[in-house]
């Protein structure tokens, strides 16, 4: 039997803009110290218990601090306990949440707890722009104009061409989180927007506007994650867990080249060997669509579509024994730094094929029940995606956002939505599965975990 | 009608203080209203100069000094880099260094009305992806010769010729390309 793993708590400070009034470890307490209020135990008692940690931070430029990681573990309380760092860029928090799961996993922890934290107010916005570009090839890349949202813009435009993906369709991604986050007090931006809205924002890179792109954010966020004698542990020191549990049942990474120019143009023959969908292998139509992509010139993964994501994605639903994302998730919380890259993702992740994210995105299924976008869309939402608001919506201090999401989604599945956002709004009914990705670079890390509640 | 600022630029570059107000008598009161008091912001500069290396891939800057555009090519299989790489991400093998043609097509841009702070003089500026005929990836560049107010998508596809600086900088930006 493989190892049990469950996430039983999390914690989130709210984001912002700037947070001047703390320093990055009291912002990191705030959500560590929420973690452990919330199963109803002392900061001594979880003290007492914990085994240790994993820490996630993406940058030491931001803070011009190093080894950040550790003054937060001694201002939590944690030494002399086992911890470390992991950075991945924006997949920073998705890295730290996989890790502390191996921890848990692997029998060297039995109760491990995940903090990450940015603070990426300490610079201006441009030059918190340049640090980031430091994250694409210095020799070949950053000279040129780096920028990471002109890179993102360039994938976009050959998605255009490809598939001929629309700057409304892109637009409908950003209104449908934003108007999320508007239920989300731990939110950072919490507006209704309309498509015109995101169309007359300044453009950025184009055709991206300010508002198809995330915003640079002072945030942290904890999960605590323990096997079966973990939870026997913490319950007989009187934690309050809720349930039904929630555990990781699937966990999935890839990785892709640092430039975006070096990334392979592949054949149909091996992208349905190595990179299709068990789904899509399955299925005469969808092949037959795919051949008639690669007819028209059509490579994969190139500069539209991110391997990595396709490669977590396939090895979290293998080990989740998920055939059918769309339909077996009852939600995905997703790395949208960019509305273009949301809708890439939707394909990476297998929502829809190669191609028809455009149209899913303005499809309705990605959408919540019950909530009024001020839109006409045509279908039925069928699995929300970054019902939170995203990182669009919910800010993205890049150590943070990928244990946000695993917080999120530990919420959704013990249907504390309305305990924990003061509203229920976003709450998915019902909610068993669901899923999280955490996505770095242009693609260069991708991390995909699967959350469930049990039976 | 160009948007209206609605905002004065939010800028760092304080005042110079020679004094924060601070209760006159510490006792047990004032001390807890510390707890109360505004953060104090500082001023930290960090400046470095890099020594950075090329290696390997020197030569493709030399060449662009001399207006040769050099790649990389796996030298069993063939496959050849637009961008150099040393060695064949496929066959693990050490690439030879081969000319690519002096002309290619725009594979992806986009236009940069903002970016980095390095580069926030230069915006708006056009980076796009240029495809060549015989190689299997992709070289990153800034695309010159086109009117950063008119993008449209029918830029992909495009023919271009590299041009060269006069005077290099032995960085990437020694070529570019224009329409040809």
């Amino acid at each position: 039997m493989p190892p049990v793993v469950y996430a039983v708590s999390g914690g989130v400070s709210k984001f912002a803009k700037a947070r001047p009034d703390k320093t990055f470890q009291a912002i990191v307490k705030e959500a560590y110290d929420y973690a452990i209020q919330d199963i109803g135990l002392t900061f001594e008692q979880f003290t007492e218990l914990v085994d240790g940690s994993v820490a996630s931070y993406f940058s030491d430029h931001f803070q011009r601090q190093l080894m950040s990681g550790i003054m937060a573990q001694d201002y939590l309380g944690l030494c002399p306990k086992p911890g470390h760092r992991v950075e991945g860029g924006g997949a920073t928090g998705g890295l730290c949440f996989q890790e502390a799961w191996k921890s848990v996993a692997s029998g060297h922890m039995d109760i491990c707890v995940a903090y990450g934290f940015e603070t990426m107010s300490h610079v201006e916005t441009w030059k918190g722009n340049e640090f980031i570009a430091l994250a694409s090839d210095v020799s070949f890349d950053y000279p040129v104009g780096g920028f990471y949202s002109g890179y993102y813009a360039m994938m976009v435009t050959r998605h255009m061409k490809e598939f001929g993906t629309t700057v409304e369709q892109m637009a409908h991604v950003s209104v449908k989180n934003h108007v999320n986050a508007y239920y989300n007090r731990y939110a950072q931006k919490r507006n209704r927007y309309t498509v015109q809205d995101i169309r007359s924002a300044p453009m950025v890179a184009w055709p991206l506007t300010r508002l198809d792109i995330c915003v640079m954010s002072d945030g942290a966020a904890a999960t605590i994650l323990c096997s079966e004698e973990g939870l026997k542990k913490l319950e007989k020191a009187g934690a309050k867990i809720a349930r039904p549990l929630v555990k990781v049942t699937g966990i999935g990474r890839g990785t892709d080249a640092m430039r975006m120019s070096d990334r392979p143009h592949v054949d149909y023959d091996y992208f349905m060997r190595h990179y299709a969908t068990g789904q899509e292998q399955s299925s005469d139509e969808t092949r037959a669509y795919y051949r008639g992509l690669w007819d028209k010139g059509f490579r994969y993964p190139g500069v539209h579509s991110f391997r990595a994501g396709r490669t977590a994605g396939n090895m979290a639903w293998k080990h989740a024994g998920i055939a059918d994302p769309l339909h077996e998730l009852d939600f995905v919380e997703l790395h949208d730094a960019y509305t273009s890259s949301e809708i890439q993702t939707y394909e990476d992740l297998g929502l829809c094929r190669y191609g028809e994210g455009g149209p899913f995105a303005a499809s309705g299924k990605a959408f919540m029940p019950g909530v009024d976008y001020g839109l006409n869309l045509p279908e039925q939402p069928l699995c929300p995606v970054n019902p939170s608001g995203g990182l669009i919506a919910c800010g993205h201090p890049v150590g943070a956002t990928g244990l946000m999401q695993a917080v999120f989604a530990i919420w959704q599945l013990q249907g504390t939505i309305q305990e924990h956002f003061g509203d229920g709004h976003l709450q998915v009914k019902d909610a068993s599965r669901g899923a999280i990705h955490s996505h770095a670079g242009t693609g260069t890390y991708v991390t995909v975990s699967v959350l469930e509640r049990e039976a | 009608m160009s948007r209206l600022p609605t905002h004065r630029p939010e800028t760092l570059g304080g005042t110079i203080v020679h004094n924060i107000p601070f209760p006159k008598v510490l006792n047990e009161e004032t001390l807890s209203l510390l707890k109360q008091m505004s953060p104090i912001q500082i001023e930290q500069v960090y400046q470095i100069t890099y020594l950075h290396s090329y290696g390997q891939d020197s030569p493709f800057f030399a060449g662009l000094t001399n207006g040769v555009f050099l790649g990389c090519r796996d030298p069993q299989t063939g496959y050849t880099y637009a961008t150099p790489r040393g060695h064949d991400m496929h066959t693990g093998e050490e690439t030879k260094w081969v000319t690519l043609p002096n002309e290619g097509v725009v594979h992806a841009f986009t236009v940069c009305h903002f970016g980095s702070e390095e580069f926030l003089p230069e915006c708006p500026f056009v980076l796009a992806l240029i495809e060549f005929e015989g190689a299997d990836t992709l070289f990153l560049t800034r695309l010159m010769g086109v009117d950063p107010a008119q993008a449209s998508l029918d830029w992909i596809g495009m023919k271009v010729k590299a041009e060269y600086l006069r005077n290099s900088k032995l960085k990437p930006t020694d070529v570019y390309f224009v329409p040809a």
